[in-house]
């Protein structure tokens, strides 16, 4: 107590960031406006640290900045070569192994696996397509889901549970084998009480969860990412919905 | 006497719906630029039906049937350079789509549910390339050097990613001209 706060500074890439103390690293970035790339964390919600596209180099060891607290004088390196090669492969990783059809997507331009791919110069998936088979739900009056572009994020999950209350996703399986739920005996949307407005409905990085009637209100080419990078949309004070 | 010799250009669409093709000519008044500094090969634009020694190939289109891969290995046996143009080609793209739907369902569905000219029947001419179980991207069936992504890139980017190639520069996009859709 009594001590200033913000006194204790962390660096990243050389620059001097402040933090306070139990603030992680990335948010410690977040409010100094440093970009560091991420798909799993929205800093509305507690961290999960399961993309691992956050992940940078604390004082020479590879740490998910998302999880990890910050401490009194860590040299952190995030925008290095070696890291975006590796954020690179990982987004390459979740391209091959979801079905990512960008042409036929309508959150194209909006979908922020799509703008990290960007950032990081994606030219191709590289990988060996998966091409698993993934359901599509339209059992919901007002709500697609449409699990080949799941990545997993559980944002949906944590806005479904601390938010509305609701717990009406999940995640359920093991390794490869891992896969999005819906909390109903049928395992269908529409045997929820999932609504349009709730929180989980509006926090999908990619184009799993879509509301009906909403398709190419914006038009392809004046959508969030197709003339601003994700580095500058995700440094906004507030993140946009997805729609 | 002495000219300096043209760039040797192929193109080819696969499994790709010509948008990139179209998206190349759209390049307009650029195209006699173009044409002063390459000559085409194999093309829709020449007609000519099988590739020479080339210095470029691109290629559009992913590879659903036997009749792709021949023609995507000819193009890499001949091309110096070869490119994977649009999302097809790199992706799979919108063909891709048929990948979780089974071959035989998807025949059935397309050929005999809903009524044909000639009554319903999978057609079975010797002369029809055989169809694969799911559509690839070139990538995964040959060796690709370059990718330009986008359905279809636009014409400046397909203009600045060929100049860059053909004036020996590593070929390098923007941040607009990077998309995938």
């Amino acid at each position: 107590m009594g001590a200033p706060a913000m006194s204790k500074t962390i660096t990243i890439d050389g620059k001097n960031v402040p933090f306070q103390d139990g603030q992680t690293i990335m948010n410690a970035a977040l409010a100094a406006g440093v970009y560091i790339p991420h798909l799993c964390h929205n800093p509305q919600f507690e961290p999960h640290g399961s993309c691992k596209l956050c992940v940078v180099s604390v004082n020479g060891r590879n740490m998910t900045s998302c999880t990890m607290p910050a401490a009194e004088d860590m040299v952190v390196a995030n925008n290095t070569p070696e890291l975006n090669s590796d954020r690179k492969a990982l987004v390459q990783m979740l391209f091959v192994e979801g079905n990512h059809i960008c042409p036929a997507c309508e959150a194209s331009g909006n979908c922020q696996l799509q703008a990290a791919a960007y950032y990081l110069n994606m030219l191709s998936p590289h990988y060996t397509h998966f091409y698993q088979p993934r359901a599509v739900d339209a059992s919901h009056p007002d709500i697609f889901l449409d699990l080949n572009r799941c990545i997993l994020c559980e944002l949906c999950v944590r806005a479904s549970r601390e938010v509305d209350g609701k717990n009406v996703f999940g995640i359920s399986g093991r390794g490869i084998g891992t896969r999005l739920v819906v909390n109903a005996a049928s395992g269908r949307l529409g045997d929820t009480n999932f609504a349009a407005t709730d929180k989980a409905a509006h926090v999908c990085p990619t184009g799993t969860i879509l509301i009906k009637r909403q398709g190419y209100k914006i038009p392809i080419g004046q959508r969030t990412f197709d003339h601003k990078k994700i580095s500058e949309v995700q440094m906004e004070p507030m993140e946009p919905d997805h729609e | 006497m002495n000219e300096k010799r043209k760039i040797r250009l192929a193109t080819c669409s696969l499994a790709g719906c010509f948008g990139c093709h179209m998206s190349l000519l759209d390049i307009d008044e650029k195209l006699f630029d173009l044409l002063g500094m390459i000559e085409f090969d194999r093309t829709p634009f020449t007609d000519i039906k099988h590739c020479g020694p080339c210095d470029i190939g691109i290629v559009e289109g992913g590879v659903s049937n036997a009749e792709n891969v021949h023609v995507l290995k000819e193009f890499r046996k001949h091309c110096k350079v070869l490119v994977a143009i649009g999302a097809c080609a790199i992706t799979g793209g919108v063909p891709a789509l048929r990948n979780n739907i089974d071959l035989w369902d998807c025949f059935q569905e397309v050929y005999l549910y809903e009524g044909g000219l000639e009554g319903n029947q999978i057609p079975n001419d010797p002369e029809l390339p055989l169809p694969f179980d799911k559509v690839y991207p070139v990538y995964e069936v040959v060796k690709v050097d370059y990718f330009l992504p986008g359905c279809p890139p636009s014409a400046d980017t397909i203009w600045k990613f060929l100049t860059d190639l053909i004036e020996g520069r590593e070929p390098k996009l923007d941040y607009e001209m990077l998309r995938y859709d």
